[in-house]
C-alpha cells in the first residue's frame, strides 16, 4: 500500500516585523543581525491568533482541496507544536471539531521542539499503513516565542501547515521515512517558562547539523539515491543560513532548496517550518517530482522523508484554497510598539 | 376596562448622584409623585418599578426593597419589578395602567429607578451590551453602541440621513436640557461638539451617546373617574402600547426602522383615536442620536428621509413643528435606564398639565412617549391627553 | 464567571456556523432555533442542522474604540454585519483588515479566532470572525 499525502493546507498570519525594527528598540544592529541570519522579516500572529487558530485554518484549507473526503473518515488528528495554548487540553481536539472529524477518531498534541509536525506525519503514516485509520491529519504549527532582546526574537515567528495522510488518491507518495534521535540539550523550555533557552553556538554543529546530516545520509543510503536525484529538498530552517549550509554539506544545490526555504520571508515558524516549506514545494510541483525532506527538532532529532509526486496531482483541487504564495501576499508591517501589543507584552490591568 | 389618569408626578435630579443610594433616589421620586397627587400614600395599593439591571447595585429583589423603603411594606402593598432593557420604565408604566384599567388596583404608583454609578464604567457598559443578544452579539465582541453605529452607517449609506443631521439630534436635546433644572447636562452644544467628540464606535461619537446616570421618576395613577373628583391637575392615559421584535439586530431584514416602534405607535394612535400630526410634544428614546432620528420616522412625525433634515432645521425644538425631548431627552437629561421610560411620561404629563416651566409647550392636547429596549427589541409607546 | 458549559454547547455554531433550517418552510436561521418563528407549531420538531455559508459581504460595520474589557488589547477593532452568500445576516468581528478601507459590499469569509478567555488560567473561547476574502 502506498501511503502518502492526500491533501495539504498552509497558513501564515498576515503581519510582519523587520529585524531592523527589533534592533532599533534594543540598540542592536538589527539589519546586520537579519543579514547574518538571512531573515528579511518574520511573521507575527494577530492578538487573536494562536496555534489552535493557525492549525484550524491550515486544516480547513487542506479539507477544501479534497471535497470528496468525508471528514468523518479521518481517524486521527495530531497537532505538533511547542506553543500549544494550553499546557493541558489538546489543540488537536479543537482542530478535529473545526474540520468536523469528531467524534470517532484519536487525537493528541505532540511536542518535539521544531519537528513535532513531521513526527505527526510519521504517526499518521503508521496508522494508515497498518490499516487502523483511513485518513490521518498531521499539523505542524507554532506561535514561537523569543525573549525580548534575545537573538531568537529576530527569528521566532508564526505559521503552520496541515497534511492529510492516506492511501487513496495520494498526490505525493511518501516512499520512506526514518529518524535520527539523541539526547542533546541545545534548546529547551521548562514548564511554566514563557521563553525558551538555548545553548548558543552549541545549537549548531552537535545539534542541528549532526542530526540533519545523519538522518539525511541514512535516507540517501537506504534509498540508494544521490542529492541530484531530487527536484526539491526541504530542511529545517531556524534561520536562512543553516539550511543553505546543510544543503551544501550534503550536496544539494541552492536551486533544489529555494522553494522549500521560507524563513527569509516569514522567519522561523518552528514546528511549522518544514511543513510550510514542503507545502510551498507541493504548490509548485508536478507529477514525478521527487522531494527530499529532513526536519529537525531540538533536544534532538531529525525526521527524513523521501517523497514522489504522483499523477493524482493533476486532478487535485489545489485551487480550492490559496497557495502559500497567495497567503503571503499583502503583508502588513508592524513597528515594535504594535508588535508588543500583538504579542501581549503590554501589561494590562487585571 | 376603566379609563386611567395620571394624578401626580415626581422626578429626581438626574446625574452622577454620588451621595445617594439606589433606595434613597427611588423613594424621593415616589414621595414627590404622591405629594403632587395630594395623597397621603395610604391610598396606593400597588407598586410597579421599572429597573433594568440588578448588576448595577448587585441587588436582586428590587421590588421588595422599594416596597420596604417607601413604607408600603408596612401595609403589605404588592410590588412588581419589570425589566425590558432600556424600555424597563415604559413597560412598568404600561403594567401600572393595566392594573388600574382592569379594576384590580385603585391607586398605583409606577416608579422607574436606576443607580448606574455604583458600578465602574467598563462593567456598566457590559451590562448595557447585554441588552443586545448576549450570546451572539455581545459575546462576539459587539457593543450596544456598535450596533447603533452599524444602524447609523446603514442610514447614511441608504441616504436616509446625513451624519450631520443625525448628530443634530444631540444639539436639540442639549438645547432643551439647558431649560430643565433636573437635567444631567444643562449646557447647550453645537454640531461641532458632537462631530468632534471622541469616537466610541464609528461613526458614533461620545456626544451621540446618552450618559450613564442615576435617577428616578414616578407617577401616581387612579381611574379617570376618581381623578375628576380629586381636585388636582391630571391627564388621561389615552393609549399605552408595547411591541416586540427579535433580540438580535442581525435577525432583521431592515435595521433602519424599528418595527416594534411602528407597530406600537400604529396601535396607540388607533386606540387614542388620533394621528401622528395630533401630537404636539413627544419624548423619544435617544440613547443614541440615531435612535432619535429613527423614532421621529417610525412614530410617523416625519417621512423616512426627512427626519434628519427636520431636526437640523430646528423643527423639533420648542416652538417648532413638534417639540421633541423638551426634558433634554436621554442625551441631556440623563439616562438612568429603568427611570427613563417613566421620566418621559412625567415630562409629557407635566407638559399637558402646564407644569413644564421654561420648556412649556403651549396648548398641547396630546403628548407621546416612546421607550426602547436594546436595539428595538421591545418598545412602548404611550399617548397622554390633556383634560 | 460562567461555567464552561455555556460556551461549550455552542461549539458547532461558534466554530462552523451551524444554524438550523425549518423542515416546513425551508427558512434558515442562525443561531439555531428549536422552533421556526414563522411556522411555529407546524414546524416544531422539524428543525434540522444547517451549515451557513462561510462567505459573504459586509452589510454594515463599525470600528469600536470603547471596547469591552475582554477586547481591550484589540482596540480599535472592527465589527460588522455580514450578509452570507446564502442570504443570512450574521454579526461578528472583522479582523486582519485595514480599518480605513472597510466598505459595505466588501467580500469576507469566516475564520476561527480567539474570542475571549476566562482570565490567564481559564478556558479560551474560540469562534468565528471575518476576514477580507482576497
Amino acid at each position: 500500500m502506498d501511503v502518502g499525502i492526500v491533501s495539504y493546507g498552509a497558513y501564515v498570519p498576515r503581519y510582519r516585523i523587520k529585524p531592523e525594527e527589533i534592533g532599533r528598540v534594543w540598540g542592536a544592529d538589527g539589519k546586520g543581525m537579519g543579514k547574518g541570519l538571512k531573515i528579511d522579516q518574520k511573521s507575527v500572529p494577530s492578538p487573536d491568533e494562536d496555534v489552535i487558530t493557525i492549525s484550524s485554518e491550515a486544516a480547513r484549507y487542506m479539507m477544501q482541496r479534497v471535497p470528496e473526503v468525508d471528514p468523518k473518515e479521518i481517524g486521527a488528528v495530531y497537532v505538533g507544536s511547542e506553543s500549544h495554548p494550553y499546557a493541558v487540553k489538546p489543540s488537536s481536539g479543537v482542530v478535529a471539531e473545526v474540520i468536523q472529524a469528531t467524534p470517532a477518531l484519536t487525537a493528541a498534541d505532540l511536542e518535539f521542539a521544531c519537528k513535532a509536525g513531521t513526527a505527526g506525519m510519521q504517526m499518521c503514516m503508521g496508522l494508515v499503513g497498518s490499516g487502523i485509520v483511513k485518513y490521518g491529519v498531521a499539523v505542524g504549527a507554532d506561535t514561537s516565542q523569543g525573549a525580548p532582546g534575545d537573538a531568537l526574537e529576530y527569528s521566532a515567528s508564526a505559521g503552520g501547515a496541515a497534511y492529510l495522510i492516506g492511501s487513496e488518491k495520494v498526490i505525493a507518495t511518501i516512499n520512506k521515512t526514518l529518524s535520527f534521535t539523541t539526547d542533546t540539550p541545545d534548546f529547551w523550555r521548562r514548564e511554566g517558562q514563557p521563553y525558551p533557552s538555548h545553548g548558543g553556538r552549541f545549537t549548531g554543529d552537535p545539534a542541528y547539523f549532526k542530526h540533519i546530516i545523519s538522518a539525511a545520509k541514512m535516507m540517501l543510503e537506504d534509498r540508494k539515491t544521490k542529492p541530484e536525484d531530487y527536484d526539491y529538498a526541504v530542511f529545517h530552517q531556524p534561520n536562512g543560513k543553516f539550511p543553505e549550509k546543510v544543503a551544501k554539506m550534503l550536496g544539494f544545490t541552492p536551486e533544489q532548496i529555494q522553494h522549500g526555504l521560507l524563513t527569509p520571508s516569514i522567519g522561523n515558524t518552528y514546528s511549522g517550518a518544514v511543513p510550510l516549506g514542503l507545502a510551498n514545494v507541493l504548490d509548485k510541483s508536478k507529477p514525478g517530482d521527487r522531494i527530499f525532506v529532513t526536519s529537525y527538532g531540538s533536544g534532538a532529532g531529525s525526521d527524513a522523508f523521501d517523497i514522489t509526486v504522483t499523477d493524482e496531482m493533476k486532478d487535485y483541487k489545489r485551487e480550492n484554497a490559496p497557495t502559500l504564495e497567495k497567503v503571503l501576499e499583502n503583508p502588513v508591517y508592524l513597528d515594535y510598539a504594535l508588535y508588543a501589543k500583538f504579542k501581549g507584552k503590554i501589561i494590562m490591568p487585571e | 376596562m376603566r379609563e386611567v389618569a395620571i394624578v401626580g408626578t415626581g422626578v429626581t435630579k438626574f446625574g452622577e448622584l454620588w451621595d445617594k443610594s439606589f433606595r434613597s433616589i427611588g423613594i424621593e421620586a415616589g414621595i414627590k409623585a404622591i405629594e403632587d397627587a395630594g395623597m397621603s400614600g395610604s391610598e396606593v395599593d400597588g407598586i410597579f418599578i421599572g429597573n433594568m439591571s440588578s448588576r448595577f447595585i448587585n441587588q436582586q429583589h428590587i421590588d421588595a426593597l422599594i416596597a420596604d423603603y417607601s413604607g408600603m411594606a408596612t401595609r403589605n402593598v404588592p410590588a412588581v419589578r419589570t425589566e425590558s432593557g432600556g424600555a424597563s420604565g415604559g413597560v412598568a408604566f404600561r403594567q401600572g395602567v393595566m392594573a388600574v384599567a382592569s379594576g384590580m388596583h385603585e391607586a398605583v404608583l409606577v416608579g422607574g429607578a436606576e443607580k448606574m454609578t455604583d458600578l465602574d464604567d467598563a462593567s456598566t457598559a457590559s451590562v448595557m451590551d447585554s441588552t443586545a443578544d448576549a450570546e451572539w452579539e455581545a459575546s462576539m465582541g459587539l457593543t450596544l453602541t456598535s450596533l447603533y453605529a452599524m444602524i447609523t452607517r446603514r442610514l447614511i449609506y441608504e441616504g436616509t440621513a446625513t451624519r450631520e443631521e443625525i448628530a443634530s439630534f444631540a444639539v436639540n436635546s442639549h438645547k432643551h436640557g439647558a431649560l430643565n433644572p433636573n437635567a444631567q447636562y444643562k449646557s447647550p452644544i453645537t454640531l461641532d461638539t458632537v462631530l468632534r467628540s471622541g469616537p466610541v464606535a464609528e461613526p458614533l461619537n461620545v456626544f451621540d451617546c446618552a450618559p450613564y446616570s442615576d435617577g428616578a421618576a414616578a407617577v401616581v395613577m387612579v381611574p379617570l373617574d376618581v381623578a375628576k373628583k380629586m381636585g388636582v391637575d391630571y391627564v388621561k392615559v389615552a393609549a399605552v402600547c408595547q411591541a416586540s421584535d427579535t433580540l438580535a439586530l442581525f435577525q432583521r431584514e431592515d435595521i433602519t426602522t424599528f418595527k416594534a416602534t411602528t407597530s406600537a405607535a400604529k396601535e396607540a394612535y388607533r386606540i387614542a383615536g388620533i394621528e401622528a400630526k395630533d401630537i404636539s410634544v413627544a419624548e423619544v428614546h435617544d440613547d443614541y442620536t440615531v435612535g432619535g432620528i429613527m423614532a421621529l420616522q417610525d412614530l410617523g412625525f416625519f417621512k423616512k428621509g426627512e427626519a434628519g433634515k427636520a431636526v437640523l432645521e430646528g423643527q423639533v425644538e420648542l416652538g417648532g413643528k413638534i417639540a421633541v425631548n423638551t426634558s433634554g431627552g436621554l442625551k441631556a437629561r440623563g439616562y438612568p435606564v429603568g427611570a427613563s421610560g417613566v421620566a418621559q411620561v412625567v415630562e409629557i404629563a407635566d407638559q399637558l398639565r402646564n407644569k413644564a416651566d421654561k420648556r412649556q409647550v403651549a396648548n398641547a392636547k396630546y403628548g407621546l412617549a416612546q421607550s426602547v429596549g436594546g436595539t428595538g427589541s421591545a418598545v412602548t409607546v404611550s399617548i397622554l391627553e390633556a383634560i | 464567571m460562567a461555567t464552561v458549559a455555556k460556551e461549550w454547547r455552542e461549539i458547532p455554531a461558534r466554530y462552523n456556523l451551524e444554524g438550523s433550517e425549518c423542515g416546513n418552510c425551508n427558512r434558515k436561521f442562525f443561531p439555531k432555533r428549536s422552533m421556526c418563528p414563522f411556522c411555529r407549531r407546524n414546524g416544531f420538531g422539524k428543525m434540522h442542522p444547517y451549515q451557513v455559508s462561510r462567505k459573504g459581504k459586509v452589510f454594515t460595520f463599525s470600528v469600536i474604540h470603547e471596547a469591552p474589557d475582554c477586547n481591550r488589547n484589540l482596540k480599535p477593532y472592527a465589527v460588522a454585519m455580514i450578509r452570507t452568500d446564502d442570504g443570512l445576516l450574521i454579526s461578528g468581528q472583522l479582523v486582519d483588515v485595514d480599518l480605513s478601507k472597510i466598505e459595505i459590499g466588501m467580500r469576507v469569509r469566516s475564520v476561527l479566532r480567539k474570542l475571549d478567555e476566562d482570565g490567564a488560567s481559564g478556558v479560551i473561547h474560540y469562534g468565528f470572525k471575518f476576514v477580507p476574502d482576497l
